[in-house]
């Protein structure tokens, strides 16, 4: 051991090809991934897709309306008691639901890793500060808020986005801040300080990128939540109408008595998707935390 | 004991910071909130009169005040559209919220511990193999979904359980035991309080079955099984004891956060609870009752919040040498 042998870094394309190995060397992982593209590849055919308009209102053949038809060839999944067509909203709504995900993953993560990055680089009142905002916003009873946000800034897809965003960055920054306290511990950071090196290129080069697994477990954590936010807030009337997302035709369903008429092939599908997206977010953060915690997988 | 008297102050600061959230939310945001409750065909006089009714004629600082001074004293006002005290209505529909929580949390710890310390013990059978994959399906569920398939199974197919609501249209009770131990009542909670199970057994159920497998490896199990102790022994009063602990403190954060998501079950099922009170309330832009609605299930998270820390360090005392 003399102070003067070079640490021999593996070469970096070799350390992502094992880190890909070593990630779908998990079962779920795979599972979670094949879900996502299928429901992507879904989501950009969509328009093809959808044999109809999601919001038109069909007729038979004989000028009648087309009210709850049982699924068929020309109706896959059958038609709702206003004559649309199921199947077409169904695959039309696989685009509000993972643009409410990814965008809303995005947030959290940029936000939750900005605050806790602060926080734990700066310390002092900013830290106080900080986690004193985290602990109020860790006390707003989730859903709750949602709702009241949504009502007073209107319904649409942008604004429930927001208030995931606002509400789920606290977990996120508390873990990263904890992080980062650890990290400013480690010698390669003190020999950048005094080398002169400047806050931000501190910050950007030497703790960034030792932050970013977990703020990229936790950008994957928040797809379901944002999911399910979605369809809870649009459920409980408070969505955007014009939208058809799998929230919208549940609360379609469920207002237009389709419980009582025993119309599983109306309600049953978006439910069933929600469960796949979600579970497939968390398959895939599963196999994600083995990748960066290997300690933790028993 | 400074502990506890930091824990306490800093819940007080949370709550009162929710609180001017909440105040500053509904008073800043565009929209003006009387619009909702004042008709259009009112005369100026009679606008007047019912701004100045519920305060809404003050400058923004004194109303604050006001509403700082009546939180203290327990009150939320007047609800807009009712016209009755917000916090009376607040208690009469808070037990159904508090039994339906309470209900579907013990149903689903019980479960959740016994099935998680199972899957522990029995690692890498059948079990597990289907079960993980299933209980991550009851996780990513939507709650209403699982409300809404269960009702058109058991309350509009067989006809078991009724659709909707606390009690049948009608029933009249003598006292309020009477009520919520009538089978009348009890009928009524069944389907509201499995769907709320099924999505909150989940979490126990994860986390007993990581804490068996952490406890299995430590020294006192490894020592009971050199002690030639039946398998049995060693798994329920060795191991599955010591991993329920971090279940007591998970039972007091669930309780908080279930009192927001039973939001939805609750409109699901027409359960006459806070959830939906607040849900009525926030679409019928009554914001005084929404406000305390709202505020109710705040003060109960921040409050389980609290207690779960407490019991932490009381239960675990390797935990609170770290505090102070």
């Amino acid at each position: 051991m003399d102070g003067g042998s070079t640490i021999v870094l593996p070469a970096k394309r070799r350390g992502l090809r094992t880190a890909l190995r070593r990630y779908f060397a998990d079962p779920y992982a795979v599972v979670g991934c094949v879900i996502y593209v299928v429901f992507i590849v879904l989501g950009i055919l969509a328009g093809w897709l959808a044999q109809y308009d999601p919001t038109e209102i069909l007729f038979t053949d004989d000028g009648q309306l087309a009210a709850s038809l049982p699924p068929s060839a020309a109706h896959w999944l059958g038609t709702t008691n206003l004559g649309r067509d199921i199947f077409s909203q169904l695959v039309m709504g696989i685009r509000p639901s993972l643009f409410v995900g990814i965008t809303a993953a995005v947030g959290v993560s940029a936000l939750g890793t900005a605050v806790g990055v602060l926080a734990g680089y700066f310390g002092g009142v900013v830290d106080t500060l900080l986690m004193r905002l985290t602990d109020v916003v860790l006390g707003l009873p989730f859903l709750p808020f949602v709702i009241v946000l949504a009502a007073l800034l209107g319904p649409s897809l942008q604004n429930v986005v927001f208030s995931v965003v606002i509400l789920l960055w606290p977990n996120a920054a508390r873990i990263i801040r904890a992080q980062l306290l650890t990290l400013m511990q480690r010698q390669f950071i003190e020999a950048a300080r005094v080398t002169g090196a400047s806050h931000s290129r501190i910050i950007l080069v030497h703790i960034l990128p030792n932050i970013l697994p977990l703020s990229l477990l936790y950008g994957s954590i928040s797809v379901g939540w944002a999911i399910l936010t979605q369809a809870s807030v649009s459920f409980l009337g408070f969505g955007d109408q014009d939208t058809i997302s799998w929230g919208f035709m549940l609360q379609d369903a469920y207002a237009s008595q389709a419980l009582s008429q025993a119309q599983y092939n109306w309600f049953v599908p978006p439910g069933l998707c929600i469960v796949f997206v979600v579970a497939a977010g968390f398959f895939l953060s599963r196999g994600y935390e083995n990748l960066i915690f290997p300690k933790l997988k028993q | 004991m400074v502990f506890y008297a930091k824990r306490l102050a800093h819940m007080v600061f949370v709550l009162w910071a929710i609180a001017t959230i909440l105040f500053l939310m509904f008073r800043l945001l565009p929209g003006d909130p009387t619009i909702a409750y004042l008709d259009p065909s009112f005369t100026g006089e009679q606008r007047q009169m019912i701004l100045h009714d519920f305060g809404l004629d003050q400058p923004l600082w004194w109303q604050y005040v006001l509403f700082l001074g009546n939180l203290l004293h327990g009150q939320f006002g007047l609800s807009f559209r009712q016209r009755l005290p917000v916090t009376d209505m607040i208690l009469s529909v808070l037990p159904n919220t508090l039994l339906l929580t309470l209900v579907a949390l013990i149903a689903a710890y019980a479960f959740g511990a016994l099935v998680g310390a199972l899957m522990a013990w029995k690692r890498g059978g059948a079990l597990e193999t289907i079960g993980i994959p299933l209980v991550l399906a009851t996780r990513a569920a939507p709650e209403f979904w699982i409300g809404m398939v269960l009702l058109a199974v058991f309350a509009f197919g067989v006809g078991w359980f009724p659709a909707g609501g606390a009690t049948s249209p009608g029933a009249v009770f003598t006292s309020n035991l009477a009520r919520y131990s009538s089978a009348d009542f009890l009928r009524h909670l069944v389907l509201p309080a499995f769907t709320l199970m099924i999505y909150l057994q989940g979490l126990p159920l994860l986390l007993m079955r990581s804490n068996m497998l952490e406890v299995m490896g430590e020294e006192f199990v490894i020592m009971a099984r050199m002690k030639g102790l039946p398998e049995r022994t060693i798994m329920l009063r060795h191991a599955a004891r010591n991993a329920l602990l971090p279940l007591v403190t998970a039972f007091a954060l669930g309780f908080g956060a279930t009192l927001g998501g039973d939001v939805v079950v609750e409109t699901v099922f027409s359960w006459p609870g806070l959830g939906r009170m607040l849900v009525d309330a926030v679409s019928s832009s009554d914001y005084p009752l929404a406000q305390g609605a709202f505020l109710m299930i705040a003060a109960v998270l921040v409050t389980m919040n609290l207690l779960a820390d407490i019991a932490y360090g009381l239960l675990d005392p390797r935990v609170a040498h770290g505090r102070r």
